[in-house]
């Protein structure tokens, strides 16, 4: 009895608890859009009482935490997100639905038809996002109503020489394009909800872009911070962007923002993605009650109003527009003027699937290597390669009777092999010393080494979709050999990225231990002035974090403000758009790896060299031999035994170089550049998680290694003869 | 040795310097836009800036989040716990588990080695969803110890590695003159073999120190709150995708490389014998 009743003591106390336990709000906002969230959500508990705890993650990190963190129990009551990822996180079942909740009328229509996935409503709307037209009226008095229009405005306002531009966006992504391609009539699905990119819209859409970049009218490989420092410099009349960039416009620019011009051509307006960022309610939420208060109370009234004059949103609840100090809001009412036309971006699986195969079309038009006409085609197969159906299941009976035989097998080799001449206890005499010192490190090897070691290789025999996984045998590694989807030589498929990647490492290697050499040459003088020096600063690359390297160069590497292009500018020569061809991509990869790989080549040599006895090249003078023999005889042989691991190592570390790839080339041009490694990666965690596919992926690069591995040690072995 | 000719010095000079100014130009230029004012965009080839201002630092340095807190101190104190707690923890496990594979005999030895170099051509960003589910079942997610035992035991390999190479050129004379004066097996460890390894353990605590002060993509993924990030997932919110700030990038990350550099200058020395001692001899 007692302890019953201390059991619902506890009980009682945990309820109590978890009643005053705080709410847990995941956002992704910064600057004014967070502090007006943090003020919405003070509200909120001076209303209620209840605390609200909020937690700001990094955008490119935000989906991949809710949907790792959300099944396991460690994910928020309430998160904003964007509504078009909202089909995953259903099937994932990572949002509680709110159809019996919400009140349709209190907000816009479009709004709440975004959050409907399969007859049921997630999630409440906060605010609209779209693109519409920032105008600089010093420049453009009267804004464009049409393309004939603003065809006829944009000669006077460009030069591309000068670099001025009528008109300025990210045209190289697709977000900004889509609204081109509506505007031409074309749509991006089929009657069955299928995407489909071979239409008159696509290419007409494709040419009409192409021909304002030809003429100069737009800058090439625009990018965000380009655009804004254009405008900013009154170097670009108009601007089509979202209501984000408000907050950027410098105080001088004079400017207004009007919707996207008509196309003239088909007499529809230029209609961009509607995108509608929401409240959504975790299915795990602690407290779902309150979960759904908070969300509801976000999205509304006071709420409302906070985020619309402090966090510059645009409010998707109705009733607020009622306010004067948000009626006449200039930024706030245009932008819900320019929504208008805005096609709700579509929240399903297939959306998703359009992004990859239209930014690589995008930027094959705009770069020039595919004609507007072809895109579509181009598209459609980029689209049926990434977008792979799933394997058929397999059973698991083979596998297990494989398992079973290995294991016969292994133990009747143990048990046939010859009785060591030996017992156990002589031949290791220190087994049980060898065992403590072992002990922790294996441990924690075990744990956190091999197990996901042996789990990342099993997870290759499995398909992963929305959470759960299938055992479809060996079908992942088929489709990666028989390179289904891909003509072999075409970027994307297995062997052409192997070879990139073959390609990569040895040149890169090549490189490494050439210049790290030569330089280990030039040092080892001991009388040399300043060797301390120059040792120092030959050094430097290899202390920056490779991450920060591959993000400078990247910036080296910029076509509009690079400090390569710079010094090209300054020799007299054309700037050059590196990321848009394969050579000088690859290039660009290669210079940055270089310059972060050198010096530890360098200190090898320079170690190694130390250690050959200066009398061998003292008798090689006697004997007369030149300095380029004492070279090819005494030095690289001589060096040989300490390079030759640092060199298999440093061919390890390239071959799954992953950072520079993704970060300076990012694969351009069209994946060409990717290589092994960075393409397991975009299978993994940019092409809806497919784990299995990119586990397999991994499983054919450790083979690859593996197999280089066995050869080296065949060098070092023969070496080992030759010297020992 | 003859005294080589003034001009072959000078040849040797000009190429040293080149290699030098190749070197520092991207260093450079970092620094200058860490020191110019606005996400200046103009093509030029210049590496020094115009006109300096610190308004990057400060707002790196200094600048506090919604919420009133002082963020760069919390990343910074949390970077060092880390890096710290990961060079100490993975150099014990690392040095004992050294010792015992170079002197040692005992079943599975070669494997164990061969096992050690095999993990490391798994690519470790498809190691992460298995790591993450582990590390949540220990209920050590969004915590800084797990992201430490994650650190130190990736490093470990390669530590082992490099230490066996170094404890293997030590003569065992040595170990069985202390024994034959009476001294224990620990006693030996402690007091001969470690001191004598002395280089070899700067240069390993120096990468288990890089490896957990440089990492970004576990840290990203296993840590939730801002106070707890470490630098190098704090200075990815300056990079992100829609929108960079090159000023505030750049001045964050001459903050975060700073003291690995003074460490490499501090270590290098060591470098060059504690790296080749194990390849060279052995």
């Amino acid at each position: 009895m007692r302890r019953l009743l201390a059991l619902a003591l506890l009980v009682a106390a945990w309820s109590a608890h978890a009643a005053d336990a705080p709410l847990k709000l995941w956002h992704a906002y910064r600057g004014a859009e967070e502090a007006a969230l943090l003020k919405a959500t003070g509200l909120f508990t001076q209303k209620t009482g209840v605390k609200v705890e909020l937690l700001a993650l990094p955008y490119d990190a935000y989906a991949a935490k809710l949907t790792n963190a959300i099944p396991h129990g460690a994910g928020p009551d309430v998160f904003l997100f964007n509504h078009e990822r909202l089909r995953n996180f259903q099937a994932q079942k990572l949002v509680a639905p709110t159809t019996d909740r919400i009140v349709r009328g209190d907000y816009f229509a479009n709004t709440v038809e975004a959050l409907e996935v399969e007859g049921q409503l997630y999630g409440y709307p906060l605010s609209l996002k779209s693109l519409a037209l920032y105008v600089n009226t010093r420049l453009v008095p009267q804004p464009p109503a049409n393309t004939d229009e603003l065809l006829r405005l944009l000669p006077t306002l460009s030069d591309a020489g000068q670099g001025r531009f009528g008109l300025a966006y990210e045209s190289g992504d697709f977000y900004y394009h889509a609204a081109f391609l509506f505007g031409f009539d074309g749509p991006l699905f089929d009657a069955s909800g299928r995407a489909s990119f071979q239409t008159q819209g696509m290419a007409r859409s494709l040419t009409f872009v192409k021909k304002l970049q030809d003429a100069g009218y737009i800058p090439q490989e625009a990018s965000g911070a380009l655009v804004k420092s254009l405008f900013n410099d009154e170097r670009a009349a108009m601007v089509i962007s979202g209501p984000w960039f408000a907050g950027e416009v410098a105080s001088s620019v004079p400017y207004r923002v009007v919707a996207l011009p008509v196309v003239s051509a088909t007499g529809i307006p230029m209609r961009p993605f509607l995108g509608v960022e929401a409240a959504f309610v975790s299915s795990r939420a602690q407290q779902p009650q309150k979960a759904h208060q908070l969300a509801r109370f976000l999205s509304m009234g006071e709420a409302s109003r906070v985020r619309a004059t402090q966090g510059r949103q645009i409010p998707a609840d109705v009733a607020v527009y009622q306010l004067p100090e948000v009626r006449d809001d200039v930024l706030i009412s245009s932008f819900r003027e320019a929504a208008r036309h805005a096609t709700p971006m579509p929240n399903t699986l297939e959306m998703a699937r359009v992004w990859e195969p239209m930014k690589l079309t995008l930027r094959a038009v705009l770069q020039g290597g595919t004609a507007p006409e072809e895109a579509g085609a181009l598209a459609d197969r980029r689209y049926r390669a990434l977008h792979r159906e799933r394997p058929p299941d397999a059973s698991f009976a083979p596998w297990l009777g494989l398992a079973g035989a290995l294991v016969l097998g292994g133990g009747v080799w143990v048990l046939r092999r010859p009785a060591a001449p030996l017992p156990f206890r002589q031949r290791y005499p220190d087994v049980a010393r060898a065992a403590a010192y072992l002990a922790p490190a294996a441990a924690g090897l075990g744990v956190l080494v091999f197990i996901p070691f042996a789990v990342g290789l099993s997870l290759s025999l499995f398909h992963h979709e929305a959470g759960t996984y299938t055992f479809v045998g060996l079908a992942n590694f088929v489709d990666i050999l028989a390179s289904r989807g891909y003509r072999i030589t075409e970027p994307l498929s297995f062997y052409f990225t192997l070879a990139v990647t073959l390609l990569w490492a040895l040149v890169n290697v090549v490189l490494h231990v050439g210049i790290g050499l030569a330089l280990a040459l030039l040092l080892k003088n001991p009388l040399l002035k300043l060797r301390g020096l120059y040792r120092v600063l030959l050094i430097i690359p290899w202390a920056v974090p490779n991450y920060i390297t591959a993000l400078m160069w990247k910036g080296m590497f910029h076509r509009q403000f690079g400090a390569i292009n710079g010094l090209l500018v300054m020799l007299g020569l054309e700037p050059v758009s590196w990321f848009t061809r394969f050579s000088t991509a690859f290039a660009a990869n290669v210079a940055t790896n270089t310059w972060l790989g050198f010096p530890f080549m360098m200190v090898v040599a320079l170690g190694a060299l130390q250690s050959i006895p200066q009398e061998l090249y003292e008798a090689a003078e006697v004997d007369g031999a030149s300095r380029w023999t004492q070279l090819r005889r005494i030095t690289l042989p001589l060096l040989r035994p300490a390079m030759l691991p640092a060199i298999i190592l440093g061919s390890v570390w390239t071959f799954n170089m992953f950072n520079i790839i993704y970060l300076v080339s990012g694969g351009e041009p069209g994946g060409g550049t990717d290589i092994l490694v960075s393409e397991a990666f975009r299978w993994a965690f940019q092409r809806n998680e497919q784990y299995g596919f990119a586990a397999a992926y991994s499983v054919l690069i450790f083979v690859v290694l593996l197999g280089w591995s066995a050869f080296t040690r065949r060098l070092t072995r023969a070496d080992a003869e030759v010297t020992g | 040795m003859n005294r080589p000719s003034a001009l072959k010095m000078a040849f040797v000079h000009l190429g040293l310097s080149l290699m030098c100014i190749v070197t520092l130009y991207p260093v450079l230029w970092v620094v200058k836009m860490a020191l110019s004012p606005t996400d200046g965009l103009s093509l030029t080839a210049n590496p020094f800036p115009e006109t300096v201002t610190f308004e990057h630092f400060r707002e790196v340095l200094f600048g506090t989040d919604a919420e009133g807190r002082w963020l760069f101190g919390r990343q910074l104190l949390s970077s060092l716990v880390v890096s710290g707690a990961t060079t100490v923890v993975g150099l014990t496990l690392a040095v004992t588990a050294a010792y015992a594979l170079s002197r040692f005999r005992f079943p599975g030895k070669e494997g164990g080695m061969q096992a050690l170099l095999v993990t490391q051509m798994f690519p470790a960003t498809l190691m992460l969803v298995p790591i993450y589910s582990i590390l949540q079942k220990l209920r050590l997610l969004d915590t800084l110890t797990g992201l430490v035992l994650v650190y130190a035991t990736t490093a470990l390999p390669f530590c082992i590695w490099m230490l066996k190479g170094y404890f293997d050129t030590l003569p065992r004379e040595l170990e069985e003159a202390a024994v034959m004066d009476g001294a224990s097996p620990l006693q030996v460890f402690l007091r001969v073999v470690l001191p004598l390894a002395r280089p070899a353990l700067a240069v390993t605590a120096l990468f288990s120190f890089m490896t957990a002060w440089n990492e970004f993509v576990l840290a990203a993924t296993l840590l939730n709150d801002p106070t707890r990030f470490t630098l190098p997932v704090a200075l990815q919110r300056y990079v992100g995708e829609y929108k960079v700030e090159w000023g505030k990038f750049a001045a964050c990350a001459l903050v975060v490389s700073a003291p690995v550099m003074a460490l490499f200058f501090a270590l290098q020395k060591h470098l060059v014998g504690g790296l080749t001692a194990g390849g060279v001899k052995g």
